[in-house]
């Protein structure tokens, strides 16, 4: 339908101007610049020289970078085998027919959500302290062989990153699982269950494939962002600038951050951040293949 | 009975796990009221003769005294009330008007746009952090809160978000008959679409105060001067001054969550629906 009094071209130029000049200044800008500054070298903002793959190659063979890589992959994948699981299981008990006081449920268990990860941190690392941390009394008070000095933050950090993650970030999945279960048509489950179908086969055969969509897309929100840590430890272990114990807690955005900030080597941090970048773009790639060809399939 | 048994082992599981969640918050509030020496030695509230066995005498308010007395507590809460404020009015402002102007009208180089804020979803914050920085520094715009702000302005994610709401909750020809009856553009937009938009700016305003209250690494990287600190560098340079004041630390973090929280508490209904609505139906 074609408007009887149409409007000036330059209006929606208008509405997008305030976005697009922004948008232009500040990312769209420093973006071309991060691509030429993996290509110099860089001391401090003001000297700089073209040195065209050297920071990449540099990259590639820094073992510290390894380092980083190797931790930043078990936390994404701890965190992946984790949250989302946990967070499934809370929306499948929240889902039952019948249970009074949900909202009340999501909202609790929605609430560290709204924490952000500077302030997570120092709480856990409170709460994991070796004598007074309440974590190890809790256990030394049911099993009283748990040694109170307990070393969870010097020799068990992963385990350590991944709990707190898991408490900041499960009320923000389950969240979007419960609301993608009470999509999930009843009278579909019915008829599953009134050919026989039995709790584990319904759940597997009818829930699943309706919830898929949204588990796809959390499954790679939950790997981008583990990909992307770095305030938990940087604050965790911030007297070692994010290291932790012999470097265990060391993530690529760390390592980023410590390269271009604390040694001034802008150059070489744009490059850790554009082998990350492509990373990202070419796991969302391959995740949008995948399901798409799910949905042929099904 | 059988049924009323599962849902009996259903409710358990579900105190237990909210029990653990809430565990934290408990902790950190008793901890803030304690003397460093019944940190050490109580778990939640010190033992006494008091009301429910707790010595209520011994709880102290010191902690937080000293944060906002002798520490710059008062002025951090302030600068990231502040630049939380500013920043999320300004983000959904602006998001709402490139998501009209996406959604709303046809003109030459639209596709081009959307294709550009779809890609820009992607760009991982880490990778601007070092040209971001040499940009704020050419601007001049380093340690200041004009240069902490503006870089957050223009949020792609915000420009998708209302761009998709705009599609469903929007109709045209309300558009067009609000022209036909001589209505200025901008008064269109701003008492028939945002109107029609509400919840999702109600919860994009929220997403982007939470983004900027929790923000860490921008004050980091933009900030010099520690009396422009909000309170996520505040309480991190705390850390490294007093770490084994421990109760005092606690304080620090309950002071820079409660505010969020109460929000939160206020608004959680419009936030949580808000927030999974565009992934559940689209």
């Amino acid at each position: 339908m074609k408007s009887y009094r149409p409007h000036p071209a330059w209006v929606p130029w208008l509405f997008l101007a305030p976005f697009l000049g922004l948008f232009t200044t500040f990312i769209g800008w420093p973006l071309l610049r991060s691509l030429v500054l993996a290509f110099e070298q860089t001391y401090g903002p003001r000297t700089r020289v073209f040195v065209g793959f050297l920071n990449f190659r540099g990259v590639w063979q820094d073992p510290w970078f390894w380092t980083a890589v190797g931790n930043t992959l078990w936390f994404a994948g701890g965190i992946l085998l984790v949250q989302i699981p946990v967070a499934l299981g809370l929306a499948l008990l929240l889902n039952r027919p019948g249970l009074r006081g949900r909202a009340l449920f999501r909202l609790v268990f929605f609430s560290p959500y709204v924490v952000g990860a500077v302030f997570v941190s120092t709480l856990f690392a409170l709460l994991l302290e070796k004598r007074i941390g309440l974590v190890n009394h809790a256990l030394h008070a049911l099993f009283l062989r748990w040694d109170p000095d307990f070393p969870w933050l010097d020799q068990y950090v992963m385990t350590s990153l991944i709990a707190a993650s898991v408490w900041l970030s499960t009320g923000f999945n389950l969240a979007y699982l419960l609301a993608a279960l009470q999509n999930v048509s009843r009278e579909l489950l019915d008829a599953a269950a009134i050919d026989g179908a039995g709790p584990w086969h319904r759940f597997w055969h009818v829930t699943l494939p309706e919830i898929r969509p949204v588990l796809n897309i959390l499954i790679l929100l939950t790997v981008t962002s583990g990909l992307q840590l770095f305030e938990l430890p940087f604050i965790l272990y911030n007297d070692t600038a994010g290291n932790g114990p012999n470097s265990q807690a060391l993530t690529v955005v760390t390592y980023l951050y410590q390269t271009g900030f604390i040694s001034g080597n802008l150059g070489y941090a744009s490059a850790i951040g554009w082998i990350l970048t492509l990373t990202l773009v070419g796991l969302a790639l391959l995740h949008r293949r995948l399901s798409r060809s799910e949905d042929y399939s099904a | 009975m059988r049924r009323r048994l599962t849902l009996a082992v259903v409710y358990a599981l579900l105190v237990l796990f909210a029990g653990l969640m809430l565990t934290p918050f408990a902790f950190m509030l008793a901890s803030t009221l304690k003397t460093k020496a019944d940190f050490v030695n109580t778990l939640f509230l010190p033992d006494g003769d008091g009301w429910l066995g707790v010595g209520w005498d011994r709880l102290t308010l010191a902690n937080y005294r000293r944060l906002f007395v002798e520490l710059p507590m008062a002025r951090a809460l302030l600068n990231s009330a502040f630049l939380a404020s500013v920043g999320s009015i300004f983000a959904t402002l602006f998001s709402a008007m490139g998501g009209y102007a996406l959604s709303k009208f046809e003109f030459r180089g639209r596709e081009a746009l959307i294709r550009l804020v779809l890609g820009a979803l992607i760009i991982p914050a880490p990778l601007l952090i070092a040209p971001g920085f040499q940009n704020l520094w050419k601007l001049g715009l380093l340690d200041t809160y004009t240069g902490l702000i503006m870089p957050g302005l223009a949020p792609a994610f915000g420009v998708f978000l209302f761009r998709q709401a705009m599609l469903n909750a929007v109709p045209s020809e309300l558009i067009d008959a609000a022209r036909i009856d001589g209505a200025g553009e901008f008064r269109i937009f701003f008492t028939l679409v945002f109107p029609l938009v509400r919840p999702m700016v109600g919860a994009f305003l929220m997403i982007t105060f939470l983004g900027v209250w929790n923000d860490f690494l921008t004050p980091q990287v933009v900030l010099q001067s520690p009396d422009r600190y909000p309170l996520s560098t505040t309480l991190a340079m705390l850390r490294n001054l007093d770490w084994n004041d421990y109760g005092l630390v606690l304080a620090g973090t309950l002071v820079s969550i409660a505010p969020v929280m109460c929000l939160f508490l206020l608004l959680q209904r419009e936030f949580i629906s808000g927030l999974t609505s565009g992934a559940v139906k689209g």
